[in-house]
């Protein structure tokens, strides 16, 4: 049986999602930008994409733009009006538990000669309004918060830090980088005083190389990428139109079975949670006070720290079922430093080392989840048999 | 301009009458390594020496480069062939060559001719004379140097004339194959692959073993390894890597016996599959990357612990090395890269704070007699289920 509980890294494609591709590749491949029919043909793709996100973002198809992906639109978002606004300050804010593509943006800001205020986050993984508030300064060009985080599921008070911030200062922008949080939850750009939002299209079971930049159309921004001109000029190079179209499949496909499906993640993440406690020496990372099953946190993602098991060993071990499950976040898995997130959070060291993350999909299965628990009572026992002494 | 090799070599000139199998091996191996190369190429072996010419479109980099890779060549010797259409054309063409082939001739020069060819009208101290006289008339900026110049011109007369001025050094050694074969323990490490490339370097074919102790090391270590087998057979011809999975023994071990000894103990059974498939594959030793004290398992003690356990002889290329001068080969052979990725090697995983440096062999076997009951039965197995990949 092959339990693929690691969709936070990526998903599998919706068969649909993959037919419109090979249809768009190897029939309708005009270059949207060629005059002829051809063209036009493929041009229809990407205003269907448009228009898809404009609908479920309610914002303007204008305000739309294609990336290769969350790394791009954040990198286009953060670089790209910090060097628009640069006159009008040089003071970043965004907090300790970003994905590396925010994070390693602002330390290269930083380099340029920027300022950047990283706000901590409390055990639960969330930022404090207040700590926001006051590192505020007039000369704030750009707030960038992520809507959920991509190893604990913390949610992040967006609406309401929209809302201060514009409060303290309409011309500081909002950033939200949304590429975990996009398909499993609303998020109404307009309504939450957000000026720009990231999302990714192979976390929702779109193509890999594929993402999107909501530009407010207010926001001032350069481009980081030169060239043809293609998209306002904003981003140029040839328009990715079997990925955007894939892109814009899959995401409507998820927000048309939306209110089903999160309820169920949510169901099965309590039933998960609650079963994986049952056994000793568990600690499940970045529930909100009071709530056990998991209410105020994404519903697809949840982080166990197995004490006296190593991540690594305990991944390849249910891997070995066929489970493939995440150690850390996979984008850090392949370094050896412990994860920022879980450090930030207060995960005592001896379980930094200790900690896995699961993360279901609409594909996920309660016999997968069964499966799964049953191996972790299998295994666990015999890997804290044999570990390394002391 | 040029379109052939002359292939020198060194050592393999002197097997008396075994020659034709060493000058078979490295016409072998020179053909096995230009396989990967654009174009393709007429290997031929005749009077001592070995050509390789280039039938059409061929990358001149790229083929040193790979020509550089095989054992048994001392110098590549870049050629222009010409037909004997009388002595005066052959000057010219001997100038012609000076003017394609060194653009800047303030430079002395001598010319060495051998005439293998008796029957041609000149000898050699006259064809030297006259050729030099021929250059020197063409270009007066030149000059003669008999004892150390600049260029030494070297002129060959066979059934064609050979002409050529360069020699591109190569790795030296002896072909792939002429000495046999040896069982390599690669972990995944620096050492290994270094050690390997050296004994190859003699001569010798290389297979491999490596321990995969699945779910301590991950499939991205294993294939590390299939890596770093594959950098060597770029040497050493295709590395028949024999993958064994050792979790079993390594937990057992854990269990029965001390764990100050585990890692030697662990190193003993290691030997102990190595030498048992070496033999069933007709190796004549092991190799392994070991080196006097660079850690507990590989003081002197301990290598009379893990040494006693086989018959066959343990080549340890390394013995001597400090670790710099390993990393220097290591990277000159494009290993080292590959070697510090950081994935955890079944070595490590279990080993203790601070492991034994001077075992004593016989409280060892002392220990190793708790492991009776089923050793014997997991060694089979390991030896059952073990996998072949070809690494080439």
């Amino acid at each position: 049986m092959e339990v693929y509980l690691d969709n936070s890294a990526t998903t599998r494609a919706f068969p649909e999602v993959a037919e419109l591709m090979t249809k768009i590749m190897c029939e309708d491949y005009g270059n949207p930008s060629s005059l002829h029919m051809k063209g036009v043909q493929a041009e229809q793709y990407l205003r269907y994409a448009k228009e898809t996100f404009a609908r479920i973002l309610k914002v303007q198809e204008k305000e739309i733009f294609f990336t290769s992906g969350g790394t791009e639109s954040d990198n286009m978002a953060l670089i790209g009006c910090a060097r628009a606004n640069d006159r009008r300050g040089n003071h970043l804010i965004t907090t300790q538990i970003e994905h590396p593509a925010v994070l390693n943006t602002m330390r290269y800001l930083e380099s340029m000669g920027y300022r950047v205020t990283y706000l901590p986050v409390n055990s639960q993984g969330c930022i404090s309004l207040g700590d926001l508030q006051r590192a505020m300064t007039p000369g704030t060009i750009l707030v960038s918060v992520m809507h959920t985080n991509n190893e604990i599921g913390s949610l992040q008070p967006i609406a309401e830090a929209g809302e201060l911030i514009k409060r303290m200062n309409p011309n500081t922008l909002f950033h939200v980088d949304a590429v975990q949080g996009f398909g499993k939850a609303k998020i109404f750009p307009r309504k939450m005083g957000i000026d720009l939002l990231s999302a990714s299209g192979h976390k929702i079971h779109g193509p890999k190389g594929t993402g999107l930049l909501y530009v407010g159309e207010k926001v001032k921004i350069q481009p980081l990428i030169h060239g043809g001109g293609q998209q306002m000029n904003l981003r140029s190079g040839t328009d990715n139109v079997s990925g955007v179209a894939g892109f814009a499949k899959a995401a409507e496909l998820l927000y048309e079975h939306y209110e089903d499906d999160v309820k169920r993640l949510h169901r099965y993440k309590h039933y998960f949670m609650e079963n994986i406690r049952k056994m000793d020496g568990i600690r499940i990372n970045g529930l909100l006070p009071g709530a056990p099953d998991g209410s105020g946190t994404a519903p697809h993602i949840v982080s166990v720290s197995v004490s006296g098991v190593r991540s690594e060993v305990l991944l390849h071990a249910l891997e070995e079922d066929g489970i493939y499950v995440s150690a850390g976040s996979a984008c850090a898995a392949r370094k050896p430093q412990p994860s920022v997130t879980l450090k930030a959070i207060g995960v005592e060291r001896a379980l930094l080392d200790s900690t896995i993350r699961f993360s279901f999909s609409v594909y996920t299965t309660k016999e997968e989840i069964d499966y799964t628990l049953k191996a972790m009572y299998d295994k666990i026992p015999m890997l804290r048999k044999y570990t390394r002494r002391r | 301009m040029f379109t052939a090799f002359l292939i020198k070599y060194a050592e393999i000139g002197i097997k008396g009458k075994n020659r034709y199998l060493f000058e078979d091996a490295l016409v072998h191996q020179i053909k096995f390594a230009l396989k990967k190369c654009e174009g393709t190429f007429l290997i031929s072996k005749s009077q001592g020496r070995i050509h390789v010419e280039a039938q059409g479109e061929f990358d001149y980099d790229e083929t040193i480069e790979h020509l550089q890779k095989v054992f048994g060549i001392s110098g590549i010797c870049p050629v222009v062939y010409v037909e004997d259409e009388g002595f005066e054309k052959l000057c010219d063409r001997v100038v012609s060559y000076i003017a394609d082939v060194y653009p800047d001739r303030n430079k002395s020069f001598k010319v060495h001719s051998r005439r293998a060819r008796k029957d041609y009208p000149k000898e050699s101290m006259e064809i030297n004379a006259d050729m030099g006289e021929s250059i020197l008339k063409a270009y007066p900026e030149m000059r003669v140097d008999v004892h150390n110049p600049d260029i030494l011109l070297n002129v060959e007369i066979r059934e064609k004339i050979y002409i050529y001025s360069e020699t591109i050094a190569g790795p030296g050694g002896m072909p792939v194959g002429t000495g046999g074969k040896a069982m390599l323990l690669l972990s995944g490490g620096i050492d290994s692959p270094v050690a390997g490339y050296m004994i190859a370097k003699r001569g010798v074919k290389i297979d491999a073993v490596y321990f995969h102790a699945p779910p301590y090391t991950s499939e991205r270590a294993k294939q590390k390894v299939v890596d770093l087998a594959k950098i060597v057979s770029a040497y050493a011809g295709p590395v028949w890597l024999h993958v064994i999975n050792f979790t079993d023994i390594q937990l057992y071990i854990y269990e029965k016996c001390p764990h100050e000894e585990l890692t030697i103990i662990m190193r003993r059974y290691m030997m102990r599959i190595a030498e048992h498939i070496a033999k069933e594959t007709g190796c004549l030793g092991l190799i392994t990357g070991e080196s006097i004290g660079q850690v507990a398992s590989q003081t002197m003690s301990s290598l009379i612990a893990t040494n006693e356990v086989c018959e066959l002889p343990v080549y340890r290329p390394l013995i001597g090395f400090d670790k710099k001068e390993i990393v220097d080969i290591s990277q000159k052979i494009n290993a080292f890269e590959t070697s510090i990725q950081p994935f955890e090697d079944c070595c490590t995983i279990f080993v203790a704070k601070h492991p034994v440096t001077k075992p004593n062999v016989n409280i060892i076997r002392r220990h190793e007699r708790n492991l009776e009951e089923k050793i014997e039965e997991l060694v089979q197995k390991a030896l059952d289920t073990k996998e072949l990949i070809i690494a080439e």
